[in-house]
């Protein structure tokens, strides 16, 4: 695969299929490992990063689940490329600003993922469409007994996976899974929700990854711990957490509709008559814009748009992607004008 | 010009933010500021807080105590990893073993592993489980001793092995 590959295509996760995907956008899993002995990434020079990178692009070469994968070195891509990896939930930001020794593995529907040489020697990603952590926890566990198999991975019987973070130690796995919970937010009981997640040992953070606010009313959940369970009972943990928040969103989406039908019609095709018309659009506009939409294709208030577009115009407009399909750079008034062209286009407008 | 995230109010609060060279701009009003900056305190991550939960020693408005340790194996000190909390490589677990054992429990609630094992053990790691027997008699003399913190790691260790031991027959038949 090559890197211009990605451009005009999006990743499995945003298909809009799977269990629940009417409020589930994605799930998650991460697994980090490391090489027994071999210096963290944060202690390694630059010759143990390269030995290191050698050693994993090696196991990686030699394996079926990395069939036709892209292998990019970080320092070999300019900023714009890097942005748009970020954009596409493929790699942290942390990844991109010392881009020495990195590297970066990518399967082509994007469902599988590596970063090598982040804060861990590999942080592998399976990031799926819909609610099924099981699912997506299956293809990590495979991926990670095959890469095994040539790899020895730092272990202690007591402590688990060896990490550069103590916080991952033990199972060394996030599941997470991205929500889209806008009746909640709408009827002012999300921070009650994510008070009670927080208590309950979980983190929550919004559609743009660590370190963002929530935007477009997506909240990413995930575990905390990773000691004193195994993966298997984290992942049951998370489900029944999130089956209960899925509950609640449901009960104010049935609540908004009783209530108040009109208006919430009224704003959802407000929404969309805005998306479909408007010649110069913010990113923090589209997205609140979306939000409203998607919920509009989610409650049947709109019918002729589907969810597959909507999810993938979240990804699209932001700044690198229109770039990338641009060709070029673009000032941040080129970009708002840009923005909404493709939307129109997407849309039909 | 109207707040970008209400729409309703004056936008008063000019947030700029530069992230990659990628300079966005964000006008809110007063009051959607005040909950963004609430947001943004709330991202304040576990990792952050390890230095100072890595300060056990720390007794309240003294210094912390100084400990003089080295990982053999990349040099990495004791004191480098309380200030920046990540350990430098997978021997470091080994050396500060003593004060990781409290600092993990204090993350995790436990620090038992109880979670997958790697289908290929490296040889090392191989050597480091050590026998049932020598478990037991390690036990048996520390509650004699009457070490019951170290009688109760012994026994957790034991119950370990013994999961460990079961499981792999299963594993065996699985293959059949």
């Amino acid at each position: 695969m090559e890197f211009n590959d990605f451009v005009h295509t999006t990743g499995q996760w945003l298909m809009g299929t799977g269990t629940n995907a009417n409020i589930v956008m994605s799930s998650r899993i991460r697994l980090a490992r490391n090489l027994m002995k071999k210096p963290f990434p944060n202690k390694a020079r630059k010759k143990d990063l390269m030995d290191i990178m050698g050693m994993i692009q090696e196991a990686i070469a030699q394996n079926d689940y990395f069939k036709n994968s892209l292998f990019v070195k970080i320092s070999e891509l300019d900023n714009v490329d890097k942005q748009f990896l970020i954009e596409r939930h493929l790699m942290s930001h942390e990844h991109a600003a010392n881009p020495e020794g990195k590297a970066l593995v990518v399967s082509k529907e994007e469902i599988l993922s590596v970063m090598i040489n982040e804060e861990d020697h590999m942080r592998i990603q399976v990031l799926k469409s819909g609610f099924d952590l099981d699912e997506t926890w299956k293809i990590a566990n495979a991926i990670d007994d095959s890469l095994a198999q040539k790899l020895d991975f730092a272990y202690s019987s007591s402590w688990g996976y060896l990490t550069a973070c103590p916080t991952n130690t033990g199972t060394a796995m996030r599941g997470s899974v991205m929500l889209h919970l806008p009746a909640l937010v709408m009827t002012k009981q999300i921070n009650k929700v994510l008070n009670a997640i927080s208590k309950l040992n979980f983190a929550s953070r919004g559609f743009y990854g660590e370190g963002t606010q929530a935007s477009g009313n997506f909240y990413q959940i995930s575990n905390q711990v990773s000691m004193g369970h195994s993966e298997q009972d984290v992942i049951q943990n998370i489900h029944g957490l999130i089956c209960q928040v899925i509950e609640q969103e449901e009960q104010a989406r049935q609540a908004l509709l009783l209530q108040n039908r009109p208006v919430l019609e009224d704003k959802i095709f407000r929404s969309l008559g805005v998306l479909k018309n408007a010649h110069i659009i913010s990113s923090q506009e589209t997205v609140e814009l979306l939000s409203m939409v998607r919920l509009g294709v989610d409650l049947s208030i709109i019918k002729d748009v589907d969810r597959h577009a909507i999810n993938e115009l979240f990804l699209m407009i932001q700044p690198a992607h229109l770039q990338k399909l641009d060709g070029k750079k673009l000032s941040s008034a080129e970009r708002d004008t840009k923005r909404a062209s493709l939307i129109r286009e997407k849309l039909g407008g | 010009m109207m707040c970008d995230i209400c729409g309703k109010k004056k936008a008063t609060v000019h947030l700029t933010e530069i992230v990659d060279e990628q300079m966005s701009e964000m006008h809110l009003c007063e009051e959607c500021a005040r909950q963004k900056s609430v947001q943004m305190e709330q991202q304040f991550g576990l990792a952050d807080l390890l230095a100072g939960l890595a300060d056990f020693g720390k007794t309240p408005g003294g210094e912390p105590e100084k400990v003089d340790l080295q990982c053999p194996n990349c040099g990495m000190t004791y004191e480098e990893f309380r200030k920046f909390g990540r350990l430098g490589c997978s021997e470091c677990y080994e050396a500060f073993k003593m004060y990781l054992t409290t600092l993990l429990k204090k993350i995790h609630g436990s620090n038992q592993h109880l979670g997958k094992t790697p289908i290929r053990m490296p040889q090392a790691e191989k050597k480091r489980i050590e026998s049932l027997q020598d478990l037991r008699n390690q036990l048996m003399q520390a509650i004699q001793m009457e070490d019951f913190e170290k009688a109760a790691q012994l026994r957790d260790r034991i119950r370990e092995v013994e999961k460990l031991e079961k499981k792999e027959p299963d594993k065996k038949e699985k293959k059949k």
